[in-house]
């Protein structure tokens, strides 16, 4: 049974179809981390993937920019309820960088510098669903938003699109990362809300 | 952290914390309890079933099932401006929480702490105060708390008691105005104002920052430049409406 706040609903928010349950439309750019912003100078930068075999793929920062670059328009939500529509994006397709790795495994660790960690299906990961981004409505990635670059999931909650990102391992099963330890939930698809455990 | 269903709950009392900021105290029965810092989800339903929610920091801890949330009102905001100016007690909401295992104190712990507020960063912050000071013993904490002026400030009168009693250093920073009689500086808080007040690298303090966007990046960016560990500089940005 609904519990009704007296007098509320006043300064109700537009809605929107593009919109998931709960959200809200923001025009800015909300920053939520858990500690200090790392500052990665892209000369020390790598990403690297290791397969569930431990094999490693590497790519220095010239190594990346030298794959195909994809532009990508989206909607990206977060957690705390604000979204962000029609967000402009460049970024190297996972999908690109798979092709390089032999591996076979159903889940992912995203591990970042300055230690953050989050688990994303493969799934999830795979065909033209995510990119390692590094520019933003036509510029490079501010350090305070992920840059050089970050993990782009934009169909999960944005704390699965790991900022300052450094690499995947690649898992047959699945387990939690940082958030997902201090009480989100393992996958995060906003349609359905999953939030918490 | 414990999360739990939509808890329907009670607004027992609300009172002015500066001009634009309530604090407001809400009977959830049924409550589970909370550490220090953590939130909650607080959603509210208009009479034709429309719903917004949002996340606020509670400023209380423990295992009382009155809880307390500080709102301060976002002038272009949904929820905020309802929180701070309509709100009345015996008015109905629901809660969700607690929420967060990671911005959180919990007492035992020797470490010195380090707390550092901007604004409305106070309120989980406030929760941490009250804890280490109602636990009496133990870890050492400081509390720098940054506001535009002396009015401004959630908590004001329980900090300077606080601060007084001993249980919490209190150091304040005004950026705008500095109440009568202040004879320190007033801007914007700067290195050598920050390493003034604050523990030292070599104490390997516990820090939780806490406030609006720019004033945390500031902070924490700050704090590493110090020689601060940043594994041990935890924070919380306020980045919604």
């Amino acid at each position: 049974m609904a519990v009704f706040s007296r007098g509320f609903g006043a300064r109700r928010r537009e809605s929107d179809p593009r919109l998931p349950p709960g959200q809200y439309i923001t025009e800015d750019f909300p920053v939520l981390s858990a500690g200090p912003t790392p500052r990665i100078d892209t000369a020390e930068w790598s990403f690297d993937i290791r397969s569930e075999s431990g094999a490693v793929t590497s790519w220095s920062w010239d190594q990346f920019m030298a794959l195909p670059i994809e532009d990508v328009a989206t909607d990206i939500h977060c957690v705390t309820r604000w979204s962000k529509l029609g967000t402009s994006w460049r970024g190297v397709s996972i999908d690109t960088l798979l092709e390089h790795v032999d591996s076979d495994a159903d889940y992912s660790m995203v591990h970042s510098y300055g230690g953050y960690t989050t688990n994303v299906p493969m799934e999830d990961l795979r065909d033209g669903r995510a990119w390692v981004a590094f520019e933003f409505d036509g510029e490079p990635l501010d350090p305070e938003h992920g840059g050089p670059a970050r993990l782009l999931v934009p169909h999960l909650y944005f704390w699965k699109s790991a900022k300052w990102v450094r690499g995947l391992t690649l898992m047959g099963d699945d387990a939690p990362g940082f958030w997902e330890q201090n009480g989100y939930n393992m996958h995060g698809d906003p349609w359905t809300e999953e939030r918490y455990w | 952290m414990i999360v739990g269903d939509w808890r329907a709950a009670r607004v027992v009392d609300v009172s002015d914390a500066t001009a634009t900021a309530r604090v407001l105290r809400v009977t959830v029965p049924g409550w589970p309890g909370s550490d220090p810092g953590q939130h909650v989800d607080i959603r509210l339903t208009a009479e034709d079933g429309y719903q917004a929610v949002r996340s606020y920091s509670l400023g209380s801890y423990g295992a009382d099932d009155t809880i307390e949330l500080a709102v301060d009102e976002i002038p272009e905001g949904e929820v905020s401006p309802y929180l701070v100016r309509d709100v009345r007690p015996g008015d109905e909401l629901e809660v969700k929480g607690p929420l967060g295992g990671y911005f959180v104190w919990r007492a035992g712990g020797v470490d010195p702490v380090q707390l550092i507020a901007g604004g409305s960063g106070i309120v989980p912050l406030m929760a941490m105060a009250r804890a280490r000071t109602d636990a009496a013993t133990g870890a050492p904490f400081r509390l720098l708390y940054s506001v535009r002026t002396g009015g401004d400030a959630i908590y004001r009168d329980e900090l300077g008691m606080l601060s007084e009693s001993g249980g919490v250093a209190v150091t304040w920073a005004y950026t705008r105005a500095a109440p009568p009689g202040w004879d320190g500086r007033v801007g914007r808080l700067d290195r050598a104002g920050i390493e003034a007040a604050i523990w030292s690298t070599d104490r390997m303090p516990a820090v939780y920052v806490c406030g609006p966007t720019g004033f945390v990046e500031h902070v924490a960016d700050t704090l590493v430049e110090l020689g601060h560990d940043a594994r041990r500089i935890k924070t919380e940005r306020f980045g919604g409406a």
